[in-house]
């Protein structure tokens, strides 16, 4: 059942050193507070599992607290390459991950079937593609009913998922709008869910009867935790910082411009500083 | 107006080759720009589809990303991404996938994952994303970059995605039932595959751009159509269509936000 808890605090009662951990967020809804307090709290040896690491990978495999990484897709949206991860990748620093890669198709999938109980996703994928040869958790059956030869992957059940929502109510059922992703199917997959939200309100009143809803039965924690997903951007609140997705390439692309940057605005950061980032990106802010 | 470039050339040759009727799965990057351009001039009623789950979107700039809120404000309807891959691309509803790519060889193979070998690559790119069940679950392929030595290569790294694997019918060998690469846009031609060998033959050159040129950007022997043509330059509309998008892309990424009336 879900408990209001300060973002600290659901971060360090439900996330262990070890433990495998998905944060979702497809372009949208990122959660960059939750990432950060898992920074500042040092929560390490992480499998991260992602379909778009986006910069908060970047971030916490920079930091040196990831050994293995799940993910379909390692780039800067629009702007480029992972440089943290790429340096983590082709010189160990800070030191070597493991990664573990897949097509969009494959992990969206993986996760449907984490959510829905299966021990692996079935579909018709990877035909010609080269992950099937690096990747051993890319294998092949055939259809029993017609033969025909389809991909399988085991499901994705991560200890636990961290999301960014818009709204949770008091009762602590949350809210998703917009690009939803896969952020459902990643919390039903999962053992704990973290959620953060921009807001908490009475109720959800007037709610279209089809709105994705995660009952406060189906999540551990939630933390209000407003702007919580800039650079990213909440469907209603605020937009995506483009400016800044671009500035990142080039503090990512030094090590000790991307330490001092880390040092300045999440270990010695609260995520209170959020709110002020998003003030400017406000579609009522002019 | 300023002389067209060569990037410009590009994406309004690409856009061309979208229709009303089509149904795209759209790339980001130069696909992205070629796809709006065919909205906002002769396809008015195309259908765009982004992998963050946006059918039928209509952006006023061009997305940095693919999943920038503009997406999904201006769609018919926005999906979940299980559902976008499962019921749409998979379950066949799409009609031309639109990719972008590092490394290309001849037979429209795309490699985005790494260069030089999987283990200790010499450069970690982005890796596929959604293009390796794109390249084989949309009808066809269109494939839109600019030529080089380093992006048009004899052998590609890795097999990112699909296209004619080493030619004739090695699609329908691995059971892909789909047409797979049948355009490629770049900077100086057209480029169709051959109907036998599905290698890539040019078969339009841009104005001015000779065969020396074509050679000097593309690391295989370059062969070409019995015919070749001249692509026809841009239409005034054309081209300031594409530069209106560009400069309210730019305006709006730079982090230029409208100012309040005073």
């Amino acid at each position: 059942m879900a408990q209001f808890q300060d973002l600290a605090q659901a971060i360090a009662e439900n996330i262990r050193p070890g433990d495998t951990v998905a944060l979702e967020g497809f372009t949208h809804l990122i959660p960059h507070a939750a990432a950060h307090e898992l920074i500042r709290q040092q929560i390490g040896d992480l499998t991260l599992i992602r379909m778009t690491p986006d910069l908060i990978y970047d971030q916490l495999i920079g930091m040196g607290l990831v050994k293995k990484l799940i993910f379909s897709y390692a780039g800067n949206p629009g702007v480029g390459l992972l440089r943290r991860m790429r340096d983590a990748v082709e010189n160990g620093w800070p030191r070597p991950i493991e990664l573990e890669e897949h097509s969009h198709s494959a992990m969206a999938q993986a996760y449907e079937a984490g959510a829905a109980g299966l021990p692996c996703a079935i579909f018709r994928g990877y035909k010609g593609a080269g992950l099937k040869a690096v990747n051993p958790n890319i294998r092949e059956v055939a259809c029993p009913f017609t033969g025909e030869a389809l991909a399988a992957v085991p499901a994705l059940r991560p200890d636990v998922t961290v999301i960014h929502a818009q709204r949770a109510n008091r009762r602590g059922d949350v809210l998703i709008e917009g690009i939803i992703g896969v952020q459902k199917e990643a919390v039903l997959a999962a053992k704990r869910a973290v959620v953060t939200v921009e807001e908490v309100v009475e109720d959800f009143a007037d709610l279209h009867p089809n709105a994705c809803v995660l009952p406060r039965w189906t999540v551990a924690g939630i933390a209000t935790a407003p702007g919580g997903a800039n650079p990213s951007y909440a469907h209603g609140y605020y937009d995506r910082d483009n400016a800044a997705y671009l500035e990142w390439d080039k503090i990512a692309a030094d090590r000790d411009r991307f330490l001092a940057w880390m040092e300045t605005h999440v270990l010695k950061a609260r995520p209170e500083i959020f709110q002020d980032r998003v003030a400017g990106l406000r579609r009522d802010a002019a | 107006m300023s002389p067209v470039t060569p990037t410009e050339f590009m994406t309004i040759a690409a856009a061309r080759a979208l229709s009303n009727d089509d149904v795209v799965f759209v790339g980001i990057g130069a696909p992205s720009a070629a796809c709006n351009l065919a909205r906002l001039t002769h396809a008015p009623d195309i259908t765009l589809i982004y992998e963050s789950g946006t059918i039928g979107t209509a952006p006023e700039v061009l997305p940095l990303s693919i999943g920038d809120g503009e997406l999904c404000d201006t769609a018919v309807t926005t999906v979940s991404v299980p559902e976008m891959f499962r019921y749409w691309l998979q379950g066949g509803r799409i009609s031309v996938g639109f990719l972008g790519a590092a490394q290309i060889d001849r037979f429209g193979n795309i490699n985005t994952t790494v260069i030089g070998d999987y283990d200790t690559p010499k450069t970690r790119l982005p890796g596929g994303g959604g293009a390796p069940e794109i390249a084989t679950s949309c009808g066809k392929i269109f494939i839109t970059m600019k030529q080089s030595r380093r992006g048009f290569v004899e052998k590609i790294d890795f097999f990112t995605s699909f296209g004619h694997g080493t030619g004739g019918d090695d699609r329908a060998r691995l059971g892909i039932t789909t047409e797979g690469p049948v355009l490629l846009v770049t900077d100086l031609a057209v480029w169709k595959p051959d109907p036998e060998t599905k290698e890539f033959t040019v078969v339009s050159l841009h104005p001015g751009v000779t065969r020396d040129q074509v050679q000097e950007t593309c690391g295989w022997t370059v062969r070409y159509a019995e015919t070749v043509e001249e692509t026809p330059p841009p239409t005034d509309l054309e081209l300031t269509t594409l530069r209106d998008l560009h400069a309210r892309t730019h305006a709006a990424h730079s982090g230029a936000r409208p100012t309040a009336a005073a």
